[in-house]
C-alpha cells in the first residue's frame, strides 16, 4: 500500500503523511542471522538499537469494536515475542490506567516495542495500542500516523460492528495495510465463515486473508505476527537523514515530568543531544531515551522508523505538545503536519466543590489534560458555583472517564454541569455582530444563549451514526431514531440476519443517553458509532429550571422547542425526589422565557425532630448536627431555597442510574 | 447525678439497637460489685458534693434485684451527698414490673417509675444543682394493643402492661411515668387517637411521646426496608405528633420537651439536667457522662463513655476502679454547641443566665441578636429570643432539627 499523501478523518484530524517517497535505505541490510535477544536480562545493559534497521520495523495498531479482544490479542503477542512473561495474570497489560481496567476499555494509547524473529531475521515490532470507544476515535487516528498497518479484529461471533466499520475507514482513508483477523473462533457460537463474508461485502477484502484465532488460547496468534512482517511494509526514511521525530503522545510522570512518546520520521536521537520543538521554538537536552517494552526500557538511542520515549526536561504541561515535530538544534526540517485539536463535542461546567480547592484543581486539570489533549479547557465562572472552567469533551463517556480519573488519580470531586452540546447562532442584531465582531457564533455555555429577537437562525451540531445491528431489533430502533429527531440515509444488509443502518442525528439527541437506550432495546446486541456531520438549523430554546421563580443557573438548558414540555418536566419531578423538604412550600418550574411549562412542588416539613435526645445520645447526635452545620457553607442557595451541590449532578444523570 | 445501667434484657425488642445483652445467668452480685466500685470512683472523680438524682436504666434495669439497686445508691450516698427527696427514676418493662419486686425497689430507695419500651442506652447522673424532688421510672407501655406489642417484640400483653402501670402507680403515685409510642408500621390516624385516649385513661402525670425510630440493625427495620411492613408517610407521623400534643395539652400537660409532657410539676429532674447542660456521670457499660474532673485537678467538662461490652467492662472496673473507654475535653464552642441542641428542645429553651454560665463574654443577644439565620428564624417564627432567652414557638419546636443547623453555623462563625 503506497505510504504517501495526508487524509481528512473524522474529528477533522489530519493525518501527517508518515514519511517522504521510499528512498535508499539507511544503512546495510546487516541482519543478524541468530535470533538473539537484544538485551542482557541484568536489565543494566542499555539495548543497541541499531540492530533494527528500519526494512526490520514494522510500526502497526490493532483497531477493533469494543470487546472484540484487541487487548487480549496485545497480550499474547507480547508473551509470545517474550516481551512479558507467560503467566494467567496478564490481562490488559497495556491497560494502565485504574479506569480502563475498571471498564474493560482502553482510553489511552500505550504502545510497546516487541522482538520477533522470522526466517532468520530478528524484527522490531512496535505495538501501538489504540482506544475502542467512539470517544475516542481521535485518540485512534493519532495513533495510526506512527503506523504502516493495521490488525483489523472482528469477533467471530459478533461480527462486524459500528465502530469496526469506523475504525476500518479510519485504516482504510490513513492509507494503511489492513490485516483482518477473525477472533474468538473458540467460542461455541463462532461462524467465522460468516464473519468472512460480512468483511468481503463490507470492505471488500477477500474472504482467505482473514486469519482465524482465537487469542485467549493462542490459536494461530504466531501467524499474525508473521503477517504483520510479510504484509505491513517498513517505514520509508533514512537515518542519514537529519532528526525528524514526532509526539504522537505524551504522559505526565510526578517524579520526570513529560515523557513524550515519538514516532522517528528521519535520523537518530541520543541522550545529550540538543533538540528544538518546531511548535514552541524551545530548546531542550535530551535526558533519555528508550523503548516501551511496555514500560520505559532505556536505549543508547533511537533511530529512523522506530518508536519509543523520550524525557527532555519539558516541565511544563503545555510544552509536548502532540502532534508536534522535533528536530536537531541548527537543523531544522519541515515539520510533519501534526493535528488539528480534537473536536469537543459535548460541554460542562466544571467546578470545584469547595472554592479554596481551585487551585489543587487547577493544577490536576493541568496535569490530566496533558495526558489528554483532546479536553479543551476554558476558564469561566458563575454567579452560583463560583470560578470553574467550561471544559470539552469528545463524547459522555469521555466525560466521565475524566472525571473518574480526576477522582482516582487526583483525589478530586468537583461539581459538572448539564451537558450541553457546541450551539451556534446567526446574528440579526447589528449591536450583538458588533459585540462578537461577528455575525455566528458558537454558544458552549446556555448562559450566553442569545434570545431569539436577536438572532435570524440557531444551528445546532449533527453526526452521522452507524448502527450495526440483528434485523429483529430494526422496528425499535427507528422508532428510537425518530424520537430523536433523526433522518435515515441508508440502510444495508451485511449479511441475512445482520443490517447496518445509517441515521443523522442532532448530536444533543445522542450525546446523554441514545448508546444505553439503545443497547437495552436490542439486549446489548446493536452498536453504535458516529462521526461528526456538521450543522443544521434548529428551533432552540433556553429552558430554565425555577426554584419559587428564582432560576437555576447549573439547569438552563439549550434544547429543542419540540422536547422542551417533556424534558422540563422529568427534571421537575427529579429536582422535587433530590431537594431536601424545607420549612416552607418549594415551587419547582421549568420555563421557557416568562412561560412556565411545568411544575411540581415540594411540600415543607411539618415535623423534623429527633424523638429521643439524652445522655448517650448526644455525642452522635452533634457528630450529625455539626455535619450539618459544616453542610450549610457547602449549600448553594437559590433565594431562600438550599440545595446540596450534589442534587444536580443527580438530577442530570441519565435516566437508567436512577 | 449517677446513672447506673443495667445492660441485660431478658429478650431483645425489634426496634430495639441499644448497648443490651441477652445474658441466661447474670453473675449479679459481680455486676452489682462493680457498678458499687465505678460509681465511687466516678464520684471521687468529679468531687460532685450533691447528687440532684440518679436513674437506673439499661438494659432492664428492673431486671435487677432491688438489693443492686440500694448497694449503688449507698455508694452514691456514702460518695456525695444524696438529699432525702432526691429523684431516684428506675426504668421498668410491663413485664418485669409485678407488684412485689416493685416494692421492694422502693423501699430499696427507687421513687420515680418509668414504664416503656424502649429503654436508653447511657443511664448517667444528674448534676449537683438545686436538689429537687427525686423521680423514679419505670418501664413505659409502648403500646396498649397486642397486636401492636407483638410486631414490637414485646414480651408483654396490653392487659399486663395496663397492670403493670396500675400497679406502679399504686406504689409511686404521682411518679410514674410511661412511654408512648407512635408511627408504627401500619398504624392509621383513628389507631393512634385510640391508643391516645387509652393512655390517658391510664396514664399517672407524665407521658414520654416517642416517634417510632427504624433504627440500622434492628429487625423492625430490616421489615421495613424489605417492604414487609409499611412505612409510615411523614404527613401521617407529623399529624400523629401534633394530635398527641394538643390532646396532651389540652387534658392539662405541660409539653416541657420535645417528647415529654408532665403536669403537676412531675417533670423529670434528671433528664432536664441533660437538655440544662448539667453535670452528669454515666456508670456502667456503654454508660456516657459529661463532667468535670475537679478530683483530678481538672477544669473541664469532658464527654465520657464507659467500655461498651459488660464482661470487659467488669474487668476493668475491678482492675481500675472504673472503665472509661473514652475521654474527650470538650471546647467551649462544643460546649455551646450542646447547650443550643439540647436547650432548645424544652419549652424554657436556654436562659440568658444559662448561656452566661458557659460563655461568660459572648450574650445569647450578641450571638443570636444579630442579623443572621436566628433573626430569619425568628421571623418566620421558628425562634424567640426575649428577655427569658433564647427558645423555640410551639411550631419551631415540630422542627427544630431544621432549625439547628443555622444556629450551629452561625454559632461557628462568630
Amino acid at each position: 500500500m503506497a505510504l504517501a499523501g495526508s487524509t481528512a478523518l473524522r474529528w477533522g484530524t489530519r493525518l501527517p503523511s508518515p514519511c517522504p517517497a521510499a528512498l535508499l535505505l539507511c544503512r546495510p541490510a546487516w541482519l543478524p542471522a541468530a535470533c538473539e535477544r537484544p538485551y542482557s536480562s541484568r536489565g543494566e545493559e542499555k539495548f543497541d538499537m541499531s540492530m533494527y534497521p528500519v526494512e526490520s520495523i514494522r510500526n502497526f495498531s490493532i483497531i477493533a469494536h469494543v470487546d472484540h479482544g484487541k487487548s487480549t490479542l496485545a497480550d499474547r503477542l507480547l508473551e509470545i515475542t517474550g516481551t512479558i512473561s507467560k503467566t494467567d495474570h496478564n490481562k490488559q497489560v497495556l491497560d494502565k490506567l485504574q479506569v480502563e481496567r475498571e471498564r474493560g476499555i482502553t482510553v489511552k494509547a500505550q504502545s510497546a516495542s516487541l522482538f520477533y524473529n522470522h526466517e532468520g531475521i530478528n524484527y522490531l515490532l512496535n505495538l501501538i495500542d489504540t482506544p475502542g470507544h467512539v470517544d475516542f476515535s481521535y485518540e485512534v487516528s493519532r495513533s495510526l500516523s506512527a503506523c504502516q498497518g493495521v490488525i483489523l479484529v472482528v469477533d467471530a461471533n459478533e461480527g462486524i460492528q459500528a465502530q469496526t466499520v469506523a475504525n476500518f475507514y479510519l485504516a482504510f482513508e490513513a492509507q494503511l495495510s489492513i490485516i483482518p483477523v477473525i477472533n474468538k473462533i473458540d467460542l461455541k457460537n463462532a461462524d467465522p465463515e460468516k464473519v468472512e463474508k460480512q468483511i468481503e461485502k463490507l470492505f471488500d477484502i477477500p474472504t482467505n486473508e482473514c486469519i482465524r484465532i482465537s487469542a485467549k488460547q493462542g490459536t494461530n496468534v504466531e501467524k499474525v505476527l508473521q503477517k504483520v512482517i510479510e504484509k505491513i511494509p517498513p517505514p520509508q526514511c533514512k537515518t542519514a537523514d537529519p532528526l525528524k521525530a514526532l509526539v504522537f503522545d505524551s504522559t505526565f510522570d510526578h517524579y520526570r515530568a513529560v515523557i513524550a512518546n515519538i514516532a522517528l520520521f528521519g535520523g537518530e536521537i541520543a541522550k545529550g543531544q540538543k533538540i528544538v520543538s518546531a511548535h514552541t521554538k524551545k530548546r531542550y537536552e535530551v535526558n533519555e531515551v528508550g523503548i516501551l517494552t511496555p514500560n520505559e526500557q532505556p536505549t543508547h538511542k533511537l533511530y529512523a522508523g522506530q518508536v519509543g520515549y523520550l524525557i527532555a526536561g519539558m516541565k511544563e504541561v503545555t510544552e509536548a505538545q502532540i502532534g508536534d515535530t522535533l528536530f536537531l538544534y541548527k537543523q531544522p526540517v519541515e515539520p510533519l503536519p501534526g493535528f488539528k485539536s480534537a473536536k469537543p463535542m459535548v460541554f460542562a461546567g466544571m467546578y470545584p466543590i469547595d472554592q479554596t480547592e481551585y487551585n489543587n484543581l487547577k493544577s490536576a486539570l493541568e496535569r490530566l489534560t496533558l495526558n489528554d489533549s483532546s479536553v479543551t479547557v476554558h476558564r469561566d465562572s458563575s454567579l452560583a458555583l463560583g470560578a470553574g472552567w467550561r471544559l470539552g469533551f469528545l463524547g459522555l463517556l469521555h466525560m466521565e472517564v475524566f472525571n473518574q480519573r480526576l477522582e482516582q488519580e487526583y483525589n478530586m470531586s468537583v461539581i459538572l454541569t448539564a451537558p450541553t452540546v457546541p450551539y451556534k447562532a446567526v446574528l440579526s442584531s447589528a449591536k450583538l455582530i458588533k459585540e462578537y465582531g461577528k455575525d455566528q457564533i458558537t454558544i458552549i455555555n446556555p448562559a450566553q444563549f442569545p434570545d431569539k429577537f436577536s438572532v435570524s437562525e440557531y444551528l445546532e451540531p449533527t453526526v452521522l451514526g452507524t448502527i450495526v445491528t440483528p434485523h429483529e431489533y430494526i422496528g425499535k430502533i427507528i422508532t428510537l431514531c425518530q424520537d430523536r429527531r433523526a433522518v435515515q440515509k441508508d440502510m444495508l444488509y451485511i449479511d441475512e440476519n445482520r443490517v447496518m443502518l445509517k441515521y443523522l442525528f442532532p448530536l444533543n439527541e445522542i450525546v446523554v443517553d441514545f448508546y444505553d437506550a439503545l443497547k437495552s432495546l436490542s439486549s446489548g446486541y446493536a452498536s453504535f458509532d458516529y462521526e461528526d456531520a456538521g450543522y443544521q438549523s434548529a428551533d432552540l430554546i433556553k429552558m430554565d429550571i425555577l426554584l419559587n421563580g428564582n432560576p437555576v443557573e447549573e439547569l438552563a438548558t439549550i434544547i429543542h422547542n419540540d422536547k422542551a414540555h417533556a424534558a422540563g418536566k422529568l427534571l421537575c419531578e427529579r429536582l422535587k425526589e433530590t431537594i431536601p423538604r424545607q420549612l416552607f412550600e418549594i415551587a419547582i418550574q421549568a420555563a421557557i422565557g416568562k412561560k412556565i411549562i411545568a411544575r411540581e412542588t415540594l411540600k415543607p416539613y411539618r415535623k423534623n425532630v429527633v424523638a429521643k435526645c439524652y445522655g448517650g445520645d448526644i455525642t452522635r447526635r452533634m457528630k450529625l448536627l455539626r455535619r450539618q452545620a459544616e453542610g450549610k457553607r457547602l449549600m448553594r442557595k437559590i433565594g431562600n431555597v438550599e440545595v446540596p451541590r450534589d442534587a444536580f449532578i443527580r438530577v442530570l444523570k441519565r435516566e437508567t442510574d436512577k | 447525678a449517677p446513672c447506673p445501667q443495667w445492660p441485660y434484657c431478658r429478650k431483645r425488642c425489634s426496634y430495639c439497637n441499644f448497648n443490651t445483652y441477652v445474658a441466661p445467668a447474670v453473675d449479679e452480685a459481680a455486676v452489682r460489685a462493680c457498678l458499687v466500685r465505678e460509681a465511687q470512683t466516678l464520684l471521687r472523680l468529679s468531687q460532685v458534693h450533691s447528687v440532684t438524682s440518679v436513674f437506673f436504666g439499661g438494659g432492664t434495669p428492673s431486671l435487677a434485684s432491688p438489693g443492686t439497686v440500694a448497694a449503688v445508691l449507698e455508694a452514691v450516698a456514702g460518695a456525695a451527698h444524696l438529699p432525702a427527696g432526691a429523684e431516684v427514676t428506675l426504668e421498668a418493662n410491663p413485664s418485669s414490673t409485678s407488684t412485689s419486686p416493685l416494692a421492694g425497689f422502693r423501699a430499696a430507695g427507687v421513687n420515680r417509675l418509668s414504664i416503656g419500651v424502649q429503654v436508653r442506652g447511657a443511664l448517667p447522673a444528674a448534676a449537683p444543682a438545686a436538689p429537687r424532688d427525686p423521680i423514679v421510672t419505670v418501664l413505659p407501655p409502648q403500646s396498649l394493643d397486642d397486636a401492636e406489642l407483638r410486631m414490637l417484640g414485646r414480651e408483654h400483653t396490653a392487659a399486663e402492661a395496663r397492670k403493670a402501670v396500675e400497679a406502679a402507680r399504686g406504689l409511686f403515685p404521682g411518679r410514674t411515668s410511661i412511654d408512648l409510642l407512635f408511627g408504627l408500621p401500619g398504624q392509621s390516624r383513628d389507631a393512634w387517637a385510640q391508643r391516645l385516649e387509652a393512655a390517658l385513661r391510664l396514664c399517672d402525670d407524665h407521658i414520654s411521646l416517642y416517634q417510632l425510630t427504624l433504627e440500622r440493625g434492628t429487625a423492625l427495620a430490616a421489615q421495613v426496608r424489605r417492604g414487609a411492613l409499611p412505612a409510615p408517610p411523614q404527613d401521617l407521623l407529623a399529624d400523629m405528633y401534633q394530635t398527641a400534643r394538643n390532646v396532651l395539652v389540652a387534658t392539662g400537660f405541660r409539653h416541657y420537651e420535645v417528647s415529654n409532657f408532665a403536669r403537676k410539676g412531675a417533670l423529670s429532674t434528671h433528664n432536664l439536667s441533660y437538655w440544662r447542660a448539667d453535670q452528669y456521670i454515666g456508670v456502667g457499660p456503654g454508660a456516657h457522662g459529661r463532667f468535670v474532673l475537679r478530683g483530678e485537678g481538672g477544669c473541664s467538662r469532658e464527654a465520657r463513655v464507659q467500655t461498651l461490652e459488660p464482661v470487659a467492662w467488669m474487668r476493668e472496673v475491678q482492675s481500675q476502679g472504673h472503665s472509661t473507654r473514652s475521654r474527650v475535653v470538650l471546647s467551649p464552642l462544643e460546649q455551646l454547641e450542646e447547650l443550643l441542641t439540647l436547650g432548645l428542645r424544652t419549652d424554657e429553651g436556654i436562659t440568658h443566665e444559662r448561656w452566661g454560665h458557659f460563655s461568660p463574654q459572648l450574650s445569647l443577644q450578641a450571638v443570636f441578636g444579630e442579623p443572621g439565620e436566628a433573626r430569619a428564624l425568628q421571623k418566620e417564627g421558628w425562634l424567640v429570643l426575649d428577655s427569658g432567652g433564647l427558645r423555640c414557638t410551639w411550631a419551631g419546636l415540630a422542627v427544630l432539627d431544621s432549625l439547628l443547623p443555622d444556629l450551629l453555623w452561625q454559632l461557628q462563625r462568630v
